[in-house]
């Protein structure tokens, strides 16, 4: 995994979100879910291309089950965006690369 | 500028990737413009990225993954010199030779791609069951994937429209996660193989509603239940599923083709010789010229025919 990727927890999750002084884009994912494999090297990519704009941190569904509930999670992957701690936005589903920024593009 | 190639493949899975495996070794360089990401069966791979074990497709005795089993398609086809575009295509020319492609990764109004042959193979769709709100309510208990999101549903009572293979995989695989699943299906017998009407039959979580559709999804911000109608006796009841998982049949992906190519009155491109098209150039193998069979093997199998047909014709126009 790329080394600008936060890798989130159940115990970590609110710290790290209020720590971040940019929007987190949080990609809720797990091992067994085809389209999360597809979407993860678009993330590190995007990670690259926006780094210092915004974040980029991996949520693992299977170990941070706690925190997907909270968020109502119920369709990997899901991608939501939080500014400031609070969610502005959610994708749920893959989706190409230009798509995926230009529905960011609007929150950033 | 345009890029000027022998053979492109439009579609990868089993069909598109098998006809890129043989195009590739018979030297034509193929592309493969091979879809776009997504969380329906319309991605790259294409509805075996969806599933999980693959029992019968012959070669692998204890079955494999759906998505290990196109990557393996995928690598293999690279290995021979087979490249790809990540991107689909949005629009085809195909009124004289060489055949023009557009694709949504493009930049500029000349087309990506200029072919002198083309092989279709963008397979079919599932299809959705068309009910207000059920696009909205899609990640909020509505679901196109049980690989993706049955994990969810761990102790929910669950539905799942249809009465085909794909529908009985799905609820086998939900009852591993859900309290209960109840397949409702229009018929009162099933479409799917002796198997696995078998393994549904003898599964202690799973019950059926025959002869009924599903006429109503209820819930706010996700399901809370689904009122199903009996086609026989009008007879309405509500059932209270927080998940609902459809599995009523496919749509071939042909829209960007229509008016170019013959095709059945629902869509199916019409091919005829082995896998030829009306236009001489164009071939198609896979689930988008075959709503019979719908194997991984005969998409695989037709795929290997299309390659074979593409070379031959080009031998004979070369010469």
């Amino acid at each position: 995994m790329a080394k600008n990727i936060l890798t989130l927890t159940d115990s970590n999750f609110d710290e790290q979100l209020v720590a971040s002084d940019v929007p987190i884009l949080v990609d809720f994912w797990a091992e067994w879910c085809g389209p999360c494999k597809i979407i993860a090297p678009i993330l590190e990519e995007i990670a690259e291309q926006k780094n210092g704009k915004l974040a980029i941190a991996k949520l693992n569904v299977d170990d941070a089950m706690n925190t997907a509930r909270r968020f109502e999670v119920m369709s990997i992957p899901t991608l939501i965006l939080f500014k400031e701690g609070q969610p502005v936005t959610r994708i749920v589903g893959a989706k190409p690369k230009g798509q995926l920024l230009a529905d960011l593009e609007v929150h950033l | 500028m345009s890029e000027e190639v022998k053979v492109a493949i439009i579609g990868s899975g089993p069909a598109g990737l098998t006809a890129a495996i043989y195009t590739a070794r018979a030297d034509l360089n193929p592309v493969v413009i091979e879809g776009e990401p997504s969380s329906t069966t319309d991605q790259p791979g294409g509805q075996l990225m969806l599933t999980t074990e693959i029992e019968n497709y012959p070669g692998f005795v204890e079955g494999i993954m759906g998505p290990e089993l196109m990557a393996n398609f995928r690598s293999q086809a690279q290995r021979f010199g087979a490249t790809y575009d990540t991107a689909k295509v949005s629009r085809v020319d195909l009124t004289e030779r060489p055949f023009k492609l557009w694709t949504t990764n493009q930049s500029g109004e000349e087309p990506k791609y200029l072919a002198d042959a083309i092989i279709i193979s963008t397979g079919a769709r599932s299809l959705l069951l068309n009910l207000e709100r059920e696009t909205e309510l899609i990640g909020h208990g509505v679901s196109t994937c049980a690989t993706c999101d049955g994990f969810f549903f761990r102790d929910h009572n669950i539905a799942v429209i249809g009465g085909g293979d794909s529908a009985l995989e799905e609820a086998g695989f939900l009852t591993k996660f859900a309290k209960s699943v109840t397949i409702i299906h229009r018929r009162n017998e099933l479409r799917a193989s002796k198997i696995m009407q078998d393994r549904a039959f003898a599964n202690p979580k799973i019950s059926f509603i025959w002869d009924s559709t599903v006429t109503e999804l209820h819930g706010d911000t996700s399901l809370t239940g689904i009122t199903v109608t009996n086609r026989i006796t009008g007879e309405t009841s509500e059932l209270p599923v927080t998940g609902l998982f459809v599995a009523i049949g496919h749509s071939p992906n042909t829209d960007i083709f229509k008016g170019q190519i013959d095709m059945d009155e629902v869509g199916y491109i019409l091919t005829r010789d082995g896998t030829a098209t009306n236009v001489p150039g164009v071939f198609a193998c896979g689930d988008v010229q075959d709503h019979t069979y719908r194997q991984a093997i005969t998409a695989a199998g037709s795929g290997c025919m299309a390659a074979i047909d593409v070379e031959k014709w080009l031998k004979q126009v070369e010469e």
